[in-house]
């Protein structure tokens, strides 16, 4: 990819608000370790989903300041997938810390691991293709949806 | 006046100039937009739009399997760039590995890039898919010219024995022109050479057949010097290394760059390009975000002075550092048989033995000659814009200016300035249109955002709809299964 700082911020947002919201509802309900109804999990997980977009926008201003520093000021494929890594760590120490507004009681590694990857995956393997489709402007302009 | 000279006149809407990928990818965008394609015709001397490239890439050593300098995602065929060539070509030859590597690139691979082979066949898979060969019309064009009502005539010349008259006009309200390069541009120093000993064997331009160098190195030891720090010169080193390690030649090789570049070069550690050994490095022709990122819209930003100096801190001429080929020269350099060094050549004479002698400055400012067998000229393909007849017509008598660089000057949507016509417009596309609001137009994915550009302005003026996201998913589903349009 090719992005520019708006690009970034609004294929996050976008993303997240429809292939993110999408694959969140599918996941839900097979999730592993839940505790309470089917409901109370979802609230969690559309409040954890909620968090990353928020945290992303920062996140995103780290890669685009990391970008400068090479010469095609371009992101490669692979850096978009293996990013879960430190997005899901600080995800979930903040989720543990208890500093994720709305979410209470414990979430269980399993189960907020197990949306994390799944999500994270679906979103990647959407922006690396069908995304084109959608709108075909999308990668010719550095992101951006508007 | 056209009637009175007994020349017949043809209405279409929409005519395209060139005949080459840049006529190929506008009416693919155009026909993607719902124009019918009785409403749009193709003139050029090509059969087909990979005509002209093929012969090109072919003679300056790139065969239909080599691998092209492209990204995956630049697929003439395929205006999404989906599935990219990397996956079209896993697909095919059931190979995982190129995913692999369209995965880990660049940081752990090179760039995947495709074969010329497979854009030959998917071009020609998406041309019987719009009908383009029903929009082909062979001939020479001569010139366009605005209408006083409106609109433009462009003259053709059709082949001998094609039609009744010698010419014929197409009375367009659009026209569109991508006629690529005017033609091939010598080193001054090697023209004079050519022109005065007549000797147009020894001496070559890479883009010009030239097989008989590599078949007189197969039959006795022989000294090349080769002229150029881009992609041509990187592929005839290639050739001629490969054609050494296959068939155990003594071939020599010295090649000269102008400007020798040692290292990572740049303004600081955000706009640092690598180099060395003499070349400066680069996977495409620009750096990718100018394809459509960061670089794009600051072009587009910019103007004037500013925009210029950013064409010179990110222009000029690069090749990609691929492993194979920093593999072979350093292989060249230990076994001495490959002399890397920066030298201005002043002139080229005959040796009484029937060899070349180039005199030249080094780098330190000592002189020095090489003598040689053959000289190889990879420095480039840019002539003069005024060469090509149809576009120096247009800038004498159609309104059209130069840029900067040279060029023709374009709005964003990619119309000639200058040369509006009533409701008519004229747009252009490919290398006439370089050194405007946006670098890479001579490249696949350029000339994709010049038609998508050129197709949203022709939206605008109502000629077709507009590539929304409906639009764009139900055509390329028609894409994906192969259904005509």
């Amino acid at each position: 990819m090719i992005p520019t700082l708006a690009g970034r911020l609004q294929t996050r947002i976008f993303l997240l608000a429809t292939v993110g919201v999408v694959l969140t509802a599918l996941i839900v309900p097979v999730l592993p370790g839940t505790t309470g109804s089917l409901a109370r999990t979802y609230g969690t997980a559309y409040l954890i989903l909620l968090a990353v977009a928020v945290v992303g926008l920062f996140w995103e201003l780290l890669y685009h300041l990391l970008m400068q520093f090479r010469w095609d000021k371009d992101w490669p494929t692979l850096f978009g997938l293996v990013t879960i890594v430190p997005e899901g760590l600080l995800m979930w120490v903040l989720l543990e810390q208890g500093l994720i507004p709305g979410v209470d009681g414990p979430v269980a590694f399993s189960t907020f691991a197990t949306m994390f990857v799944f999500v994270w995956v679906g979103q990647w393997l959407f922006a690396n293709g069908p995304m084109r489709v959608v709108s075909v402007q999308w990668r010719l302009r550095g992101g951006r949806i508007v | 006046m056209l009637q009175d000279a007994g020349i017949p006149v043809y209405d279409v809407p929409l005519v395209s100039v060139g005949g080459g990928f840049g006529s190929f990818t506008l009416l693919d965008v155009l026909r993607i937009c719902g124009v019918p394609a009785s409403a749009m015709r193709v003139l050029s001397n090509s059969d087909t739009p990979w005509q002209t490239w093929e012969y090109l890439t072919r003679v300056s050593q790139l065969p239909p399997a080599e691998r092209i300098r492209s990204d995956a995602g630049a697929r003439p065929d395929n205006i999404w760039g989906f599935p990219s060539y990397a996956v079209h070509e896993a697909w095919q030859d059931k190979s995982p590995k190129l995913l692999w590597q369209v995965l880990v690139e660049p940081v752990f691979t090179d760039f995947f890039s495709p074969r010329a082979a497979t854009v030959f066949a998917t071009v020609k898979r998406e041309a019987d898919r719009i009908s383009y060969w029903d929009m082909l019309l062979k001939g020479q064009v001569r010139m366009v010219r605005r209408r006083d009502g409106g609109g433009y005539f462009t003259l053709l010349t059709p082949p001998p024995g094609s039609s009744p008259t010698k010419r014929v006009a197409f009375r367009s309200q659009y026209v569109h022109l991508a006629v690529g390069y005017p033609g091939l541009k010598f080193l001054e120093d090697l023209q004079q050479f050519r022109e005065t000993y007549n000797d147009y064997h020894r001496v070559v331009n890479a883009y010009e057949p030239h097989e008989h160098v590599y078949e007189f190195l197969k039959t006795r030891p022989g000294t090349v010097v080769v002229r150029g720090a881009g992609i041509v010169a990187s592929r005839v080193l290639q050739r001629l290394m490969d054609d050494r390690e296959r068939h155990g030649l003594q071939t020599r090789i010295i090649h000269l760059f102008r400007a020798f570049v040692t290292g990572p070069h740049g303004r600081g550690p955000w706009m640092r390009r690598d180099g060395g050994d003499g070349w400066a490095y680069q996977a495409f022709t620009f750096p990718k975000s100018a394809f459509g990122g960061q670089l794009k819209a600051r072009f587009r930003r910019l103007e004037g002075a500013e925009r210029a100096a950013l064409y010179k801190t990110v222009g000029g001429t690069t090749t990609p550092k691929l492993r194979r080929w920093q593999e072979q020269m350093r292989t060249g350099r230990q076994g001495d048989w490959y002399h890397p060094m920066q030298a201005t050549v002043h002139k080229v004479e005959p040796t009484p033995d029937g060899r070349l002698v180039s005199f030249v400055s080094h780098g330190d400012g000592t002189p020095g000659h090489h003598v040689s067998d053959f000289i190889i000229d990879c420095t480039g393909l840019e002539a003069d814009m005024p060469e090509h007849r149809v576009l120096a017509d247009l800038l004498e008598h159609g309104g059209a200016r130069r840029n900067g660089a040279g060029r023709l000057t374009v709005e964003e949507s990619f119309e000639v300035s200058g040369t509006a016509s009533g409701n008519g417009a004229l747009y252009a596309s490919g290398a006439a249109v370089a050194g405007n609001h946006f670098p890479a137009v001579d490249s696949f994915l350029g000339m994709q955002t010049a038609a998508l550009d050129i197709a949203a302005d022709l939206a605008r003026r109502g000629f077709c709809a507009p590539l929304g996201s409906g639009r764009s998913i139900s055509q390329w589903l028609k894409w994906a299964t192969g259904r005509r349009i």
